[in-house]
């Protein structure tokens, strides 16, 4: 053998850098596992049949007293049907924690979501368990759940959360602003909300608004587009997932609407106004405060009016209806709270029982239901006796939406609903005054949109 | 090698080799916190910027998509891009001035100084979160008290955190009131100017402007040189304040990044958003990339253009 520098120890030199390379290779590719989450859980785990004690753990959004209260209340009667299933609930999770749990395997046994636009993203990436072996093999009755509500629960064919109570949106009026004003009923048409809304608001000697009529400026408590589109019976996205605010003339239309409302107000005066608007879910808020006469809201807020014990004299209707559409008017938006299991749950038969109680047993959903003022969301608990909203006149309009066909939501895409998040950066633009030309615009949105959704792909 | 290795007597080598064990110890938990805490997620970072990841389901390689579509696609970054830009250009500079001013003040105070430094620093105690709703609410172009003292003096205030011109600006005063623990930075490196320089650039009359540049200047380069450094890579991270401002101004319980008009997203936010709002953790991990990249490139040009200038012409 050469003693010389040459072959052998060139040799000998590369054997261990070929293992390094190996190695580190085979360690990137477990590293690269490792970012991934561990499996699905095995859907035979059902553990249908079995009774050993365990405690679950529930993480929810909901967050204000009487809530956290209400969702405790029904969570004893479920551990009252089955003794040897403890719930731990967590009160005030943000999809966000529930995403890091689940990335971190830290995920809870339930999770429940205000935010239907995640559902695409937790059927597609698999964070959220497809549910459907669960319900099939306890014959639930998915006819019980109206077509809209399982829409936007479920995406791609995997139904991975199951809808826990909906929220439809409809219109509040101050009654007693409205009688001042000489307006004896609320507005059926957009037209009549713009007059109305002209008719209500009154300025102060500096030309600042005292009290507003209605709020157009989109982004402000319930004024989302989203919420405004459902009247000239705008659709998000086409049959084929792809976005559609650019092909779909609704979205123009509504939106010239709206800028018009904005610049009779002047969009520095409604800025002003808002920025004192006060906190949307608190006592301070502006309807609550008689500031604002008319707005766009859920259901939840008779709730709330009653739990701030606010001093004011209100009333609900449907939302009007774009001029010249007179067969929408009744229909609306509906969204809602899912609820799922999320990836990595460590006890799946106990968590599908508290998902199928809480979604599909009557006495607990008309229970919630009642408690945080909510709309049922299954066909037999919408028509039990025993739901008290069904009986107050300020709910009915909300129950009207739901049961409505031409009810509309936004429907579910694999990106988490980016699609909202940039339209509502354009709508910043528009009402600003920033956008010359709305329908060039609108076309770049979707442009802009697509481009999103393949992202992910 | 070999050759040179026979000479070497054994004990001689297997005590070098025993040292070198010993270093390597010693150095252990450092080069184990290095590996884990820096380049595992460093490495890791740059492979998912290749892939489809959403860091749930098994990431794809996608090539250079991600890096196509932040350059074509994304329509938010430029926005994140331009804020992110101005706030280096703007609330960073300005911060280490004001800093430096302050500290220069306070170090001269003959009486109640103790006092004023605690006053200036304390804010740097203040939580950013917050601080940033509180300054939001004191900015309130409605009811907020600064609005409301300006209209006294007959200035019609702006709509500060409301207004895409005046969202940064708001941000920056923020940013100003927040730069006690930068002042005291600085207040600790005047101190250590000897006071005989000045007394002898006295008596060559050299007037206040130059006792400054061609005394306390040189004297702190170090620390200013550290201030900007820290400052731009801060500014190039900036997030907390930003994301809080927009959503306390907005006053909807639903996140509002970059409210209002976008004038406050900056690149930190979108790379959030999209990596933990939008299921897009590659395209999150090519953001992270970039800024990664443009930092460093920021401390790099920093420290040259630094070096062999005013710190090698500073007393020791």
């Amino acid at each position: 053998m050469s003693e010389s520098r040459g072959g052998p120890v060139t040799r000998t030199a590369r054997r261990p850098r070929r293992t390094v390379a190996a190695s580190l290779l085979a360690a990137t590719a477990l590293l690269a596992a490792a970012c991934t989450t561990g499996g699905a859980t095995s859907k035979a785990d059902t553990g249908a049949d079995d009774t050993t004690p365990v405690t679950i753990t529930f993480w929810h959004g909901l967050s204000s007293p009487h809530e956290t209260a209400s969702v405790n209340a029904v969570l004893a009667k479920f551990h009252k049907k089955y003794p040897y299933i403890t719930v731990k609930a967590v009160a005030a999770q943000t999809d966000d924690k529930v995403n890091q749990a689940i990335r971190g395997g830290t995920a809870p046994d339930v999770a429940s979501s205000f935010n239907a636009a995640n559902v695409g993203g937790w059927c597609s990436s698999g964070a959220f368990q497809d549910l459907t072996p669960d319900i099939e093999a306890d014959h639930v009755d998915m006819s019980q759940i109206p077509k809209a509500v399982q829409s936007y629960t479920a995406f791609g064919g995997k139904r991975c959360t199951m809808p826990w109570l909906a929220d439809t949106f409809g219109l509040y009026y101050n009654k007693k602003l409205f009688a001042k004003a000489g307006i004896t009923s609320p507005p059926k048409t957009m037209s009549e909300l713009a007059a109305d809304t002209k008719k209500l608001t009154t300025f102060n000697a500096d030309g600042s608004i005292r009290t507003a009529g209605f709020m157009p400026y989109l982004g402000v408590y319930g004024m989302l587009t989203e919420h405004l589109v459902p009247s000239w019976g705008g659709k998000w996205l086409t049959a084929d997932g792809q976005s559609n605010v650019g092909g779909d003339p609704a979205f123009a239309q509504a939106l010239t609407w709206q800028k018009s409302l904005v610049d009779w107000f002047g969009a520095k005066k409604l800025v002003t106004f808002k920025a004192g608007m006060g906190d949307e879910f608190s006592a301070q808020n502006a309807f609550e405060t008689g500031k604002l006469a008319m707005m766009v809201d859920g259901e939840w807020r008779n709730s709330f009016i009653k739990n701030d014990k606010a001093d004011i004299d209100y009333g609900t209707a449907v939302m009007p209806a774009a001029d010249g559409k007179s067969q929408l008017y009744g229909a609306g938006y509906v969204g809602g709270n899912v609820i799922g299991m999320p990836r990595g749950a460590k006890h799946p038969g106990a968590a599908w029982k508290l998902i199928k109680f809480l979604t599909t047993d009557t006495d607990a959903l008309t229970t919630l239901a009642d408690a945080i003022g909510n709309v049922p969301t299954t066909k037999a608990a919408l028509d039990s006796p025993a739901l008290g909203l069904s009986k107050d006149p300020n709910f009915a309009p909300f129950l009207q939406v739901f049961k409505n066909p031409l009810t509309t939501t936004t429907p579910a895409s694999a990106d988490g609903g980016a699609y909202l998040t940039n339209f509502g950066h354009f709508v910043e633009k528009w009402q600003t005054g920033s956008v010359p030309d709305l329908k060039a615009g609108l076309t770049a949105v979707d442009k802009q949109n697509n481009a999103a959704l393949k992202l992910g792909q | 090698m070999a050759t040179q290795l026979q000479l070497t007597p054994a004990p001689l080598r297997a005590r070098l080799r025993r040292n070198r064990l010993r270093v390597l110890l010693f150095l252990a938990p450092g080069l184990v916190g290095f590996a884990v805490f820096l380049v595992y997620p460093l490495v890791m970072t740059v492979w998912l910027s290749f892939t489809n990841s959403n860091m749930i389901s098994p990431a794809r390689f996608v090539g250079l998509r991600n890096y196509r579509y932040l350059l074509d696609g994304d329509p938010l970054i430029w926005h994140a891009i331009r804020n992110t830009g101005w706030l280096v250009a703007v609330m960073v500079p300005a911060q280490v001035l004001f800093a430096l001013g302050v500290a220069m003040v306070t170090a001269r105070l003959k009486a109640g100084a103790s006092l004023f430094r605690t006053l200036f620093y304390l804010p740097a105690l203040a939580p950013p979160v917050a601080a940033t709703v509180a300054f939001v609410c004191m900015f309130n172009p409605n009811s907020g008290p600064v609005n409301r003292i300006l209209g006294l003096l007959g200035i019609h205030g702006p709509l500060w955190f409301n207004s895409p011109g005046w969202s940064k600006p708001a941000l920056t005063l923020l940013a100003l009131w927040g730069s006690g623990t930068m002042m005291v930075i600085f207040l600790a490196a005047l101190l250590e100017v000897p006071a005989e320089l000045y007394e002898a650039a006295e008596l060559d009359g050299a007037g206040s402007w130059h006792r400054f540049r061609y005394v306390t200047l040189p004297t702190i380069s170090p620390v200013v040189l550290f201030a900007t450094v820290t400052g731009v890579i801060a500014g190039l991270q900036y997030f907390t304040q930003a994301m809080v401002a927009s959503q306390v101004a907005n006053g909807n319980i639903q996140p509002a990044p970059g409210y209002p008009d976008g004038s406050t997203l900056t690149f930190p936010q979108q790379l959030y958003i999209a990596g933990f709002n939008q299921f897009h953790a590659g395209y999150a991990c090519a953001l992270a990339v970039v800024l990664f990249v443009v930092a460093m490139a920021f401390t790099v040009v920093l420290l040259r253009r630094a070096s062999g200038f005013d710190i090698e012409e500073a007393p020791r």
